[in-house]
């Protein structure tokens, strides 16, 4: 076992701890199939919650989205997101339209892996998410055999909130639902708006505040 | 007749007395899995499938009981403690999950499950009943309200506060004197304290099985039908002394005399069930059923649950038995 392989661990025994991160796989099993699971985003532990909540044999080859310039800063940050998470980066400053910004995502595709991605884009503590941004439908377009599962995460943004270091234990889940793909002559604003309410309709009931 | 058996019983050492102990404990409850084994081959109704499915969930908690106790019996007093710090970590998990609080409340738990919590068990284990009676309720009562202030959000206020007190008190207070009493030292009988435990959490679970079957065979007259349709007064009361008799039966493994033995019992087995009618009250408030239907709401595991009535009967029962025999420490 790595170093790399042994953190994993610890940070996934951790957030069991203080989450319980309980998934609950209501439209799919989960399966080792090539997937891209979308969710909401309220939090920074939004990423390690989805993957402690995945089998230990979906956790290797799924893998999440990290700002290059942000995650490769400090070489703890980029050994983290390198290693442990083996994280797909991307560039958030788009030069003038050198390159596609959904390169990286499509070559990790290529090669078989499944993605975790947030479509909103950034993060939003308020209730329901934001409008989602067009690179899922570019996704599912561009990859149809790829399963889109939408997912809503419950509960995280009280375990962290923003500016807080020390995390409290607060019971969260993961709901993933049934895919999503892209429908035939489906228009990008009816598929984004349709995958924003696929992953609204998961959302438990109860007191989340 | 019983009773000269039960004197007989009370005449053995510690070691003989658990093996009886464990030996019925662990019997009875293969017995029972065995049971439930053939009964489950029989041909059934959607609704038996049903029933069926809570009662195996509900033996599976008394077999998860069961061994923990085991363990904590077999790592003593530290062991013990430490078990059960972590089922209060826990309860009091899922208890603030089910609770609306707010982002200034956020440094309250913070402390609530990271320096309370910890600092109650150690008092335990150290059996510094002085400061561990009145920690909480004083200290703790006063600090969770100045951090919450700091934290600079009016908006419902005491409201937020009574839920994280309460949710301590319940969690955290009432949970840590099941321990405690496993340190309790009297002055001619000595290592009685897991028996102590042993007897309350038998007494309590008792008092809750003979609840629900009282309640299903007197005439239901419920007294808070919004908040439990089946909780009656006469049952509560019948459920009781139904504890009382348990307790009598095994007041060879305690301390006690034998009316001593069904008093405690009542006290503790009543203190179990009418925590539970409060807990149902709470649930209704955060709009759960039955904790257990995780499905439906986030933070509904079910531990909470089975733990409740215990968090009522443990301070119960512990101050009673220290104040009716003037014990010390």
């Amino acid at each position: 076992m790595t170093a790399a392989d042994a953190l994993g661990f610890v940070l996934a025994a951790v957030a069991r701890l203080i989450t319980g991160a309980q998934g609950h796989w209501k439209g799919v099993p989960p399966k080792a199939e090539q997937r891209i699971y979308f969710a909401n985003h309220q939090s920074h532990l939004d990423w390690v919650l989805i993957w402690a909540t995945l089998p230990s044999d979906l956790r290797q080859q799924t893998r999440p989205i990290a700002a290059r310039d942000y995650w490769t800063t400090t070489p703890l940050k980029h050994w983290l997101t390198r290693e442990v998470f083996r994280a797909v980066y991307v560039e958030r400053e788009r030069k003038e339209g050198k390159i596609d910004p959904l390169a990286p995502l499509a070559a990790a595709l290529e090669q078989g892996d499944s993605l975790v991605i947030f479509p909103e884009g950034t993060r939003s503590a308020k209730g329901l998410p934001q409008e989602f941004k067009s690179g899922l439908f570019h996704l599912a377009r561009r990859f149809p055999h790829v399963q889109l599962i939408p997912a809503w995460i419950d509960n995280v943004q009280r375990v962290m909130p923003k500016g807080e270091v020390v995390p409290v234990p607060i019971l969260c889940t993961v709901t993933f639902g049934a895919p999503c793909n892209l429908q035939p002559a489906e228009t990008k604003t009816a598929f984004l708006a349709r995958a924003r309410e696929a992953v609204v309709a998961l959302k438990p009931g109860g007191v989340a505040a | 007749m019983i009773y000269d058996t039960l004197t007989t019983l009370k005449t053995l050492d510690a070691q003989a007395q658990i093996g009886l102990l464990f030996l019925g404990l662990f019997g009875g409850l293969s017995l029972v899995s065995a049971g439930t084994a053939l009964y489950a081959l029989r041909e059934q109704t959607a609704a038996d499938v049903r029933g069926l499915r809570r009662f195996v969930a509900d033996l599976r908690a008394v077999w998860i009981g069961a061994v923990v106790f085991w363990l904590a019996w077999i790592t003593g007093a530290s062991g013990a403690t430490f078990l059960f710090a972590v089922i209060s970590f826990l309860a009091l998990r899922e208890f603030v999950t089910l609770m609306q609080t707010r982002r200034a409340d956020h440094r309250s738990l913070a402390l609530a499950f990271f320096i309370v919590l910890p600092v109650q068990y150690v008092l335990a284990a150290r059996q510094e009943f002085d400061l561990f009676t009145v920690f909480i309720p004083v200290y703790v009562f006063l600090a969770i309200p100045v951090l919450s202030a700091l934290g600079g959000d009016p908006l419902r206020f005491l409201e937020r506060n009574a839920k994280i007190q309460w949710g301590v008190m319940v969690c955290v207070f009432g949970l840590s004197h099941a321990p405690a009493l496993l340190l309790l030292q009297f002055p001619n009988a000595h290592d009685r304290g897991p028996f102590l435990v042993f007897f309350l959490v038998i007494v309590t679970v008792a008092a809750q099985i003979f609840e629900e079957i009282a309640s299903r065979r007197l005439p239901r007259r419920p007294v808070a039908r919004a908040i439990d349709r089946s909780f009656g007064l006469r049952a509560w009361f019948v459920a009781n002394l139904g504890a009382a008799v348990v307790g009598g039966l095994m007041f060879w493994i305690t301390p006690f005399k034998l009316p001593q033995a069904m008093v405690m019992a009542f006290i503790a087995g009543g203190a179990g069930t009418l925590g539970e009618f409060v807990m149902t009250a709470l649930k209704r408030d955060a709009g759960v059923n039955y904790w257990g239907n995780s499905r439906a709401i986030t933070g509904a595991v079910g531990l909470l649950d089975r733990v409740a009535a215990l968090c009522f009967a443990a301070p119960v029962f512990f101050h009673s038995v220290r104040w009716y025999f003037q014990l010390k420490n």
